[in-house]
């Protein structure tokens, strides 16, 4: 049996974003939700975190910040994306400065929807993140190297991009 | 001597499951005295193994070699102590341990765990004057600093020693890390600089960590057992329900008192102990 299910640590981060989101998820740790009553307990710290938040949409300067919380975080770890601007860019996506949703920077495991979305969602988004973890966990102990297949895909293309940068 | 070994292997095996128990509790109690549901009481366990599951990630070896000896350390102070020894050997052994996790949180070179180190420093620099006055009560009182000693004294020490048991519980607070002077590593969900000894710590280290501060604890408790322990069964029934009570009681401060700045806990520790912990050494003097 795989433990990482019983204690998912998350990390959150909000991009480009009304906030919306971002208070949703906070909502989710008041005594009203309670998620610590699944061992949810929300990090500061991407190296303790197995569950990655992500809230608003990815703009030129906070890739980067995305991509390093993502590659700081130990193995098995799984993105949510959460709220319709983390999804494909929402009502930012026509803006000059916005790439889209957060899966053009790291790969993204279950996209929650709504604007903003609600704390019941945003839980059954993590639990269902829950299965995802499983699944790489047990990835991992047959060959430590599959859950690592989607990282070089999205390095590639942000390198690529910042050349395009310079 | 069988005894010696039955309370050592006892401290070895069940030190971290009880530990890790009374965090559960810890955690339970404080989510109901905010409101909430709270977890199940073995999440202490899920989280230690799932930390053992993950992706070792370290910013250098030396940093979990620094982390094994404070885990072994910690654990060779409870074996001095459970073992009956000398209760200096036990205190030196403890500032030890402390020691090796600041300098793994230092080895990082890293900003918080720096900031982290440097309150924790300060944090011990806290607890030691009183962690020495309460051994010193001890030996005035018993005439021994051997442990064994202590506990077959048959008069219980506590009446004689309230100032030093208050004085103790006050820096308990501290090496227990709970708020209002939990600077430099909070066991709740905290961030940033009040996390900040661990921030580098992940995975199979951090485990480390967190089974150490279990043995720790009940190292801990073991001290607030030694003021009651009388050498008689009813001694040691009194000695372990204020061990409870002392525990729920840290949980109560805990959730009661915002985070103190490093001066308060500092001052207010060192005045702590030259009030109660000298006043109540030079009263055992003279008697
Ligand atoms: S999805 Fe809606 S509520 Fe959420 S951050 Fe975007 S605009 Fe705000």
């Amino acid at each position: 049996m795989s433990y990482v299910t019983k204690s998912p640590w998350v990390i959150h981060y909000d991009g480009s974003s009304c906030n919306g989101c971002d208070i949703e998820v906070l909502a989710c740790l008041t005594p009203m939700y309670d998620v610590e009553r699944f061992g949810i307990i929300n990090t500061g710290n991407p190296k303790h975190a197995d569950i990655f938040l992500v809230t608003g949409s990815v703009n030129e300067q906070n890739k980067a910040v995305v991509k390093q919380i993502y590659d700081q975080m130990p193995e098995p770890k799984v993105v949510v994306a959460i709220g319709i601007c983390a999804n494909n860019g929402g009502i930012f996506r026509e803006c000059y400065n916005i790439m889209g949703g957060v899966d053009t920077v790291i790969p993204v495991d279950v996209y929650v929807p709504g604007c903003a979305a609600r704390p019941e969602a945003i839980i059954d988004g993590v639990v269902k993140g829950l299965g995802v973890l499983a699944e790489k966990r047990a990835a991992m102990d047959n060959k430590s190297a599959a859950p690592a297949a989607a990282e070089p895909k999205a390095e590639e293309n942000t390198e690529t991009e910042g050349k395009e940068e310079a | 001597m069988v005894k010696i070994i039955i309370c050592v292997i006892a401290y070895l095996i069940l030190a971290p499951v009880i530990g890790g128990l009374l965090a559960g509790i810890d955690r339970v109690i404080s989510a109901r005295m905010q409101g909430r549901h709270g977890p199940s009481v073995f999440q202490p366990f899920y989280d230690f193994f799932k930390l053992l599951e993950k992706e070792p990630i370290t910013v250098n070896n030396v940093q979990d070699f620094y982390i094994a000896c404070f885990l072994l350390f910690i654990v060779v102070t409870g074996f001095f102590f459970f073992a009956g020894m000398d209760l200096l050997l036990v205190i030196f052994t403890l500032s030890l341990a402390s020691t090796f996790l600041i300098i793994a949180a230092f080895s990082s070179n890293s900003a918080y765990p720096q900031m982290g180190a440097e309150r924790e420093l300060l944090q011990m620099m806290a607890y030691e004057p009183m962690v020495l006055i309460t051994a010193i009560g001890f030996y005035l009182y018993s005439g021994s600093f051997n442990v064994a000693d202590i506990i077959h004294n048959s008069k219980m020490s506590f009446p004689y020693m309230i100032g030093i048991f208050a004085g103790f519980l006050f820096i308990l607070t501290i090496k227990m890390r709970k708020s209002p002077f939990d600077l430099s590593m909070s066991h709740h969900a905290h961030q940033e600089l009040v996390a900040g000894l661990k921030t580098e710590f992940s995975g199979k280290t951090l485990a480390m960590v967190e089974i150490a501060h279990w043995y720790e604890n009940i190292f801990l408790l073991g001290f607030v057992f030694l003021f009651f322990a009388n050498g008689t069964i009813a001694g040691t029934v009194i000695g372990i329900v204020v061990c409870l009570v002392t525990y729920f009681f840290e949980t109560f401060i805990d959730n009661n008192f915002a985070r103190m700045k490093w001066n308060v806990a500092l001052n207010s520790s060192w005045l702590v102990a030259i009030t109660l912990g000298m006043i109540n050494i030079v009263v055992l003097y003279f008697m």
